[in-house]
């Protein structure tokens, strides 16, 4: 127990070792590899925020009912009545022919409404359905349209699964982008170690005519091909952050021009230790197919 | 301890190093490989130390089948062996004291036992002045005793040294030969190459000549009494 510690403890050193050795080197590789996550993980929080937002929107999805022109109120609260006992629906809110025009007079259209010789409008129902899905909708408005004292059902669920569609997109663009420069990542490490190993060929080889172990030899590659990933993992959130910090300003003011609050939310603690674990384990495999190549080629017996 | 039996070895291009070899070394000898360069003597010691495999025939080192050593029983098989390489194999990146301290490291021995045996060994060869120092700054004597103290620190049973008293003047090369001479004494196998006969002639033993990969005959030299043995195999 106490070796294995000890020889832990070496090869986190001699990992060490080479940070210090070349630290310009180093310090452009932890760039580049915070590059690689920092695009996939913006990208997602992007898309995150978007989703937020539009969440704000989303619980309003409704179906607006007109029903036939001709219709007594009495008529229209009874049709009303009957349909609040479905079972998908959840709330019908009835607004009357005599209240839409008020409320048309009341919002500042009093000049067009008094020309008019009478009122146009419908008796109106806005109903809620229980499950807010599109889907959802869809079939309550199907079943709307073959009602006889319905004029008109609008449903206006297409923007909504755009939305959706869109987000879809989002999220394999993010997965996506995440493999390739994941890819990068294993590419990225795999040269700097193979650099580093150009460098040490002597004494692996050395160690290896002395009674090292393949994993003796490796293991401090694999430290270092590891600890570059965490840091490079904590560089990319770093300017992820940064780059929140940046527009935060501007999208308040977009949110406020709307009317609204909007905070942006950055990464999680779960997202970071995701992205940690992500970037570390495989600068830990890029290590690992880069000596495994060397020591292939040092031992010939 | 070693058999060596019918070994022929190889390379590829077709040049053959080792033609039907036969010996045995019991444990405890002191062995010289005689031979111009080119003889085979370097390409038998790697054969020992398993870092070659024989192309035809058995190298069998205490009691291990050289030729069928898997890649993961090697680096076992090498512990038990000390190598004095002609070109020393020193690091020069770190200290004298932490080239000696590598095979120690590598068997997982470290702390106060380690730098105890280290400085032991670094003593035994009279460089433990010079621990803090680096290779570079030692003399091409000195540096081929750095290597035998990194041969000798993990105590091996056996010890294989190429040409260790090549390119060294005679004071040295007695040095070392002194020393050589003490861990014999103490029970281990030491097999030496080498093409300076006066080192033989002076220190005695048993010595074993190679011509072109072939074994030519074996001598043992005992207070100036000659035995010359024919080629048995």
């Amino acid at each position: 127990m106490k070796a294995w510690l000890t020889h832990h403890l070496h090869s986190f050193k001699a990992a060490f070792e080479q940070f210090r050795v070349s630290p310009l080197a180093t310090l452009f590789t932890l760039l580049v590899i915070g590059v690689a996550v920092a695009l996939p993980a913006g990208l997602y929080v992007l898309l995150n925020n978007l989703d937020r937002a539009a969440g704000g929107i989303t619980p309003q999805a409704e179906i607006t009912v007109f029903l036939k022109t001709g219709m007594s109120e009495p008529q229209a609260r009874a049709l009303v009545n009957a349909l609040k006992k479905e079972a998908d629906i959840a709330d019908i809110r009835f607004v009357s022919r005599t209240e839409g025009i008020s409320k048309l007079e009341a919002s500042g259209l009093a000049d067009i409404t008094a020309g008019l010789p009478e009122n146009p409008l419908p008796h109106t129902l806005i109903i809620k359905p229980k499950e807010k899905t599109p889907a959802a909708l869809e079939s309550i408005a199907v079943r709307l349209k073959k009602n006889a004292d319905i004029e008109r059902v609008l449903l206006d669920t297409e923007w909504i699964k755009r939305l959706a569609a869109l987000m879809r997109l989002g999220h394999d663009l993010v997965f996506m982008l995440a493999a390739m420069l994941g890819l990068a990542l294993v590419a990225i490490t795999a040269n700097t170690i193979r650099l580093q190993i150009y460098a040490q060929q002597d004494a692996i080889e050395v160690a290896r005519l002395i009674g090292a172990t393949d994993r003796f030899i490796r293991r401090p590659f694999l430290y270092f091909g590891g600890i570059q990933g965490f840091i490079g993992g904590l560089a990319g959130w770093g300017m992820v952050m940064i780059g929140l910090l940046l527009i935060e300003s501007s999208v308040s003011h977009v949110a406020k021009t709307y009317g609204v609050t909007f905070d942006l939310s950055g990464l999680g603690l779960l997202e970071l230790s995701v992205m940690l674990a992500f970037s570390t384990s495989l600068g830990w495999l890029g290590a690992y197919f880069s000596v495994g190549q060397t020591l292939r080629k040092v031992e010939t017996f | 301890m070693i058999e060596i039996s019918e070994v022929t070895k190889r390379y590829p291009g077709g040049h053959e190093a080792l033609t039907n070899l036969s010996l045995n070394i019991e444990q405890g000898e002191l062995v010289f490989l005689t031979g111009h360069s080119g003889a085979g003597k370097s390409t038998l010691l790697k054969l020992i130390a398993a870092i070659e495999r024989p192309t035809n025939g058995h190298v069998i080192v205490r009691g291990q089948n050289v030729g069928r050593l898997k890649r993961a029983a090697l680096p076992f098989f090498r512990r038990n062996i000390g190598m004095i390489f002609q070109d020393h194999k020193l690091l020069y990146d770190r200290t004298v004291f932490d080239n000696v301290l590598l095979p120690l490291q590598i068997q997982g021995l470290t702390g106060s036992d380690a730098a105890k045996r280290v400085r032991a060994a670094l003593d035994k060869v009279g460089l433990l002045s010079k621990e803090r120092g680096r290779p570079i700054t030692l003399s091409g004597g000195e540096q081929q005793r750095l290597c035998i103290a990194r041969a000798i620190v993990s105590r091996p049973a056996l010890v294989l040294a190429d040409e260790p008293t090549a390119n060294l003047d005679d004071a040295y090369a007695r040095d070392i030969m002194d020393m050589f001479r003490a861990f014999n004494e103490v029970g281990v196998t030491l097999i030496i190459s080498t093409h300076d006969h006066d080192l033989i002639r002076r220190y005695g033993g048993r010595s074993i000549q190679l011509a072109y990969g072939k074994y030519v005959g074996e001598q043992v030299d005992k207070h100036g009494y000659n035995q010359v043995k024919d080629h048995v195999a």
